[in-house]
C-alpha cells in the first residue's frame, strides 16, 4: 500500500536518444492515490501499457523516476517492487491446482503456511473460485483462467497497487459485468489502489474513481467520470468519452459569441481574446444540443440520418462542411430536410489548438 | 446416420495401399516367412516353426545368450543417452539467447553434428580417440590417464557414449529452444510479478510447456540410440570383446557373417517389437503425465 508518484516520467522503445515525438510515453508527473481506483483510458497504441508496465518494473523508463512512498524505486526489480499485475490473457501454471496457482505468488515470498491458506480461501471466495480450489487449473474455461490471473494478483494483501491490463478482454460479455462489479467489490472490501488499464470507456467509467485519459503518449486529462463528461480538457477526450462523441466544429470565437458557418451562437463565459493562429474550435456534447423546427434565431441543419439508440435518438446533421449529433427531444417528428439547432450555452466549449480554454465568466 | 458413400475414394487409396504393400508389407511378410524356417547353401530351407523364437527368448542358447546380452546393453545405452542428452539439451536450449544475431549463430554450430553422415562421425571420433595420433586419445594419455578404447571397456563405452552425446544432444536442445521460443512473454512477466525464482519458473513455466517437444525428443532419441549400428561399428566394432556389441550389430554380424536367414529375422521382429512396445509405453506415459494426475514432477 502506497502512494505511487511519476516524477517527468517518459518512455522510448528507441532508447533515450530518440526524437520527442517518437517516445511512447511522453513525460509525465502524476500522483496516484493510496486506495484509489484508477483507470488509464485510451485507443490501442497510446501508451497506457508502456505506462503500466513501467509502474510494474517489466519496461525500465528511459527519464524520470517511480517513487512509492517518496522512496525512489525506478531501479528495482519486478520482484523487488511489490506490484501485482493481471494480464490481457490468462497466464495459468499449467501444472499446478487452482489453489496452488493461487499460493504461488505468496509461496514465493516465503509467507506462512497457515497465513496462505487462510488468504487462498479469502480471494477464492470472493472470486467463487471455491469449488475449483483442488481442480488442474488447465482444463478450466478462459474466463475461470482470468479469475485465477485476477485472483494470484490480489492474493498478497501488501502489495502497493494492483495493476490490470485489459484484464477482461477475453471474457463473454455477459461476465463482464459480473466480474467489473466484482473488481470494485473487491476493491472496497480489500483497500488496494488499483490501475485499470481498457481501451473500453464504459469498463473506465464504472470501475474508476478517477480515469486518466491518453492520446498519443501524453496523459490529456485525468479526472471523476462526471469531469470527464461535463468539461473534456482536450478534444479527444471530448469525442472519445461518450456515445456520440462531442461534437467538435471549427468555429470563429469572441467575447460572448462564437460564429459557426455566419451563425452566432452565445456563450456563458468571455473568451476576450484568443491566441492568434490557433486552431479554434467549439465542443459541445450532443446531450446539450437538440434540434427543433427551423426558426429564424436558430443554426438551421440539413438532416442526414436519425439514430434510434431506443431511449434517445440523435439526429446528425450537416451544417456546411460541420457535422452535428443533435438530441431528438421525445415526441418531436423530425422534418425531413432542414431543422434548426438549439445550443445550451453553458455546455459550449471553447478549445484552441485542440485545448480547453477557460473562459472568464 | 446418412454417411456419403462414395466409392471413388477407393481409387485414391488403392495406390497408396499397393505403394506400401510393395515397400513395406511384402518386405516384411518375407522377414516372418524367414523366421520360421532354418536356410543351407544352395536356398534350401527347412520349416522350423517357432523354434528360433524359442531359443532367442532362452538365455541358455548361443543365440538366446547373445541376443539377451546384447539387448541388456542396447536398454543401458539407450538409459545412459537419454539421461544425459535430455537434461543436457534443455539446459543448452535454456542458455541459448532468444534474440539477436547470435541466434543464428548458436543455431548454425547446434545444427552442424546433425548433419554429418552417422559413418563419418564414426570415423572422426575413431581417429580422434586414438592413443598414438587422435588429439584427444594423446592428450588423455599424455595427462597420465591410460585411455584406450580398443582394449579397455570402459574407455570403449565412454567414447561411444560421449560421440553421441555429441553427435545427438543438438537435436535435443533445437526441439527444446522451438519449444521455449513459444511461450508467451506474458508467462515470464507473470512469474516476475509472482516473485518467481528462476527454479520455479523453470519448473512451473518452462518444462510444462516443453512437454510435447520432450516428448518428441525422448521418443526419437530412444529409437535412433537404441538402433544405433554406424558409430560404434566403426568406432569399436563392437569390441572390446562383445562389450560394445549392440543388438544390431548382433544382428548384422548373424544375418550377413554367419547367414542364419532364419535366425536374423526372428532377432529383427523381436527386435522391432519392443521398439514399438517402448516407444508406446513412452508416448502413452508422457501424454498423460500432468494431466491426469494432481501433482506430477518433472516430465522426462
Amino acid at each position: 500500500m502506497a502512494r505511487i508518484d511519476l516524477v517527468d516520467l517518459a518512455h522510448s522503445y528507441g532508447g533515450n536518444d530518440a526524437p520527442a515525438e517518437s517516445f511512447a510515453l511522453k513525460p509525465v508527473t502524476m500522483t496516484w492515490r493510496q486506495g484509489g481506483a484508477y483507470a488509464l483510458l485510451g485507443p490501442s497504441g497510446c501508451g497506457k501499457t508502456t505506462l503500466l508496465n513501467l509502474i510494474s518494473g517489466i519496461v525500465t523508463p528511459s527519464r524520470g523516476k517511480i517513487l512509492f512512498d517518496g522512496a525512489d524505486i525506478t531501479p528495482l526489480s519486478t520482484q523487488k517492487r511489490n506490484i501485482a499485475q493481471v494480464f490481457q490473457f490468462p497466464v495459468i501454471y499449467d501444472t499446478m491446482t487452482v489453489g496452488q496457482n493461487l499460493a504461488f505468488p505468496l509461496q514465493n515470498r516465503g509467507v506462512p503456511k497457515a497465513e496462505v491458506e487462510a488468504r487462498v480461501r479469502q480471494i477464492a471466495d470472493l472470486l467463487d473460485l471455491t469449488f475449483y480450489l483442488d481442480r488442474k487449473a488447465t482444463r478450466l474455461t478462459a474466463d475461470a483462467k482470468q479469475k485465477i490471473s485476477l485472483g494470484r494478483g490480489l492474493v498478497r494483501s501488501d502489495v502497493a497497487a494492483v495493476l490490470f491490463d485489459e484484464p477482461l478482454t477475453v471474457i463473454d460479455p455477459e461476465l463482464k459485468w459480473q466480474l467489473r462489479s466484482k473488481l470494485k467489490a473487491l476493491h472496497r472490501e480489500l483497500d488496494l489502489t488499483m490501475i485499470y488499464v481498457t481501451h473500453d470507456q464504459t469498463e473506465a467509467l464504472t470501475f474508476a474513481d478517477t480515469v486518466v485519459v491518453m492520446h498519443d503518449g501524453r496523459v490529456v486529462q485525468s479526472g471523476t467520470p462526471a469531469e470527464l463528461f461535463d468539461k473534456p480538457a482536450h478534444t479527444f477526450v471530448g469525442y472519445f468519452i461518450g456515445s456520440p462523441g462531442m461534437n467538435i466544429v471549427p468555429a470563429a470565437v469572441s467575447g460572448h459569441e462564437a460564429r459557426v458557418d455566419g451563425h452566432i451562437i452565445g456563450l456563458h463565459r468571455n473568451y476576450g481574446v484568443l491566441p492568434a493562429g490557433a486552431k479554434i474550435e467549439i465542443g459541445v456534447r450532443p446531450e446539450f444540443l437538440h434540434v427543433a423546427a427551423p426558426a429564424s434565431g436558430l443554426l438551421s441543419a440539413a438532416i442526414e440520418r436519425i439514430d434510434d439508440l431506443g431511449r434517445v435518438r440523435f439526429a446528425r446533421v450537416r451544417v456546411g462542411d460541420a457535422k452535428f449529433s443533435a438530441r431528438v427531444p421525445p415526441g418531436f417528428s423530425v422534418p425531413d430536410n432542414m431543422v434548426g439547432l438549439v445550443f445550451d450555452p453553458a455546455h459550449v466549449h471553447v478549445y484552441a489548438d485542440s485545448r480547453l480554454v477557460e473562459g472568464v465568466a | 446416420m446418412d454417411k456419403t458413400v462414395n466409392q471413388k475414394a477407393w481409387f485414391l487409396v488403392l495406390p497408396v495401399f499397393a505403394v506400401v504393400a510393395f515397400s513395406a508389407i511384402l518386405p516384411l511378410m518375407t522377414v516372418v516367412n524367414y523366421s520360421m524356417q532354418d536356410t543351407f547353401g544352395n536356398n534350401q530351407f527347412f520349416w522350423n516353426g517357432v523354434g528360433w523364437f524359442k531359443e532367442l527368448l532362452d538365455p541358455s542358447t548361443d543365440l538366446g545368450g547373445r541376443f539377451l546380452a546384447s539387448l541388456g546393453r542396447n536398454l543401458l545405452f539407450s538409459a545412459i543417452i537419454l539421461a544425459i542428452e535430455v537434461p543436457l539439451g534443455i539446459v543448452v536450449a535454456l542458455s541459448m539467447p532468444r534474440e539477436g544475431w547470435t541466434v543464428a549463430v548458436c543455431l548454425v554450430i547446434l545444427a552442424l553434428p546433425l548433419l554429418i553422415p552417422w559413418n563419418v562421425v564414426g570415423t572422426i571420433w575413431q581417429i580422434f580417440g586414438r592413443p598414438d595420433i587422435g588429439l584427444l586419445g594423446y592428450t588423455l594419455n599424455s595427462l597420465g590417464i591410460d585411455y584406450n578404447y580398443v582394449s579397455n571397456e570402459f574407455d570403449a563405452w565412454a567414447t561411444v557414449i560421449v560421440m553421441d552425446v555429441w553427435h545427438w544432444t543438438s537435436l535435443v536442445a533445437l526441439l527444446c529452444y522451438a519449444g521455449l521460443k513459444s511461450i508467451p512473454d506474458a508467462y515470464y512477466q507473470a512469474a516476475q510479478i509472482d516473485g518467481a525464482s528462476r527454479w520455479a519458473v523453470f519448473k512451473a513455466i518452462q518444462l510444462p510447456k516443453m512437454n510435447r517437444v520432450l516428448l518428441i525428443a525422448v521418443l526419437l532419441r530412444f529409437m535412433d540410440s537404441f538402433m544405433i549400428y554406424t558409430e560404434p561399428f566403426v568406432v569399436t566394432g563392437g569390441g572390446p570383446g562383445n562389450s560394445t556389441t549392440f543388438v544390431s550389430i548382433e544382428l548384422v554380424k548373424i544375418a550377413l557373417g554367419q547367414f542364419d536367414l532364419g535366425k536374423a529375422a526372428a532377432l529383427s521382429l523381436v527386435y522391432n517389437l519392443i521398439i514399438l512396445i517402448v516407444c508406446w509405453i513412452f508416448y502413452t506415459v508422457m501424454t498423460n503425465a500432468g494431466t491426469e494426475r494432481p501433482e506430477k514432477k518433472g516430465a522426462a
